[in-house]
């Protein structure tokens, strides 16, 4: 089936789930990472439990803070 | 080489004046061509932190700003924060937290906000740390 991810569209296999996605898609640091599906943000603990559809649209985002020590 | 326009230099120091005491932060996109990357555009965006000590994007901003780049054609070169009480250089968080060795980490510094400092940093996986120059044209 057909997903966009990161702008591309791409074929993968039916019930991928997002924990798999990530691991197929080769995302550094996943724990950092978060992930959107239309927009909506999937929390980590539903990595495993999430499956993608059809059309669905995928954004990876890494964490992006710092601190001052 | 990073090329940063004066207007969008001055957004990024108009801002996290704005937000002083605290850190404030933001994103960076543009074009590569060779080793020059040119920023077209900068992001402000919201330290969910509000504190002085750290920053953390709004994802939620975050995930806009990415889809703007996008609808635009730019390419993420990185981000930048402010340093409001400390030098323009990567703290050990700035360096633990740099997930992407592919992007540039700008610093402001506002010890003297009279007289801001901006410096541009490659990090890489190691945590280690490169000035990379930046031209304010």
């Amino acid at each position: 089936m057909k997903v966009t991810i990161a702008g591309n569209t791409k074929d993968i296999a039916e019930n991928t789930t997002v924990a798999q996605l990530v691991v197929d898609e080769k995302v550094d640091n996943p724990e950092y990472v978060t992930v959107t599906i239309n927009d909506e943000f999937v929390e980590h603990h539903d990595f495993e439990n999430v499956v993608l559809k059809e059309n669905d649209v995928v954004e990876f985002l890494y964490f992006m803070g710092g601190g001052r020590f | 080489m990073i090329q940063l326009s004066k207007a969008d230099y001055e957004k990024i120091i108009v801002h996290a004046k704005e937000h002083l005491p605290e850190e404030a932060c933001g994103l960076i996109a543009g074009t590569k061509e060779g080793d020059v990357k040119k920023i077209e555009k900068v992001y402000l965006l919201t330290n969910i932190d509000h504190t002085n000590e750290h920053f953390s994007m709004d994802p939620k901003e975050q995930l806009a700003a990415v889809k703007d780049m996008r609808a635009n054609g730019y390419t993420p070169l990185g981000n930048w924060h402010s340093h409001p009480e400390s030098p323009a250089r990567p703290s050990e968080e700035d360096k633990r937290l740099a997930y992407d060795p592919t992007v540039n980490y700008l610093i402001l510094s506002l010890m003297n906000p009279e007289e801001p400092v901006i410096k541009a940093f490659d990090i890489d996986k190691d945590r280690n740390v490169t000035v990379e120059e930046i031209s304010i044209i």
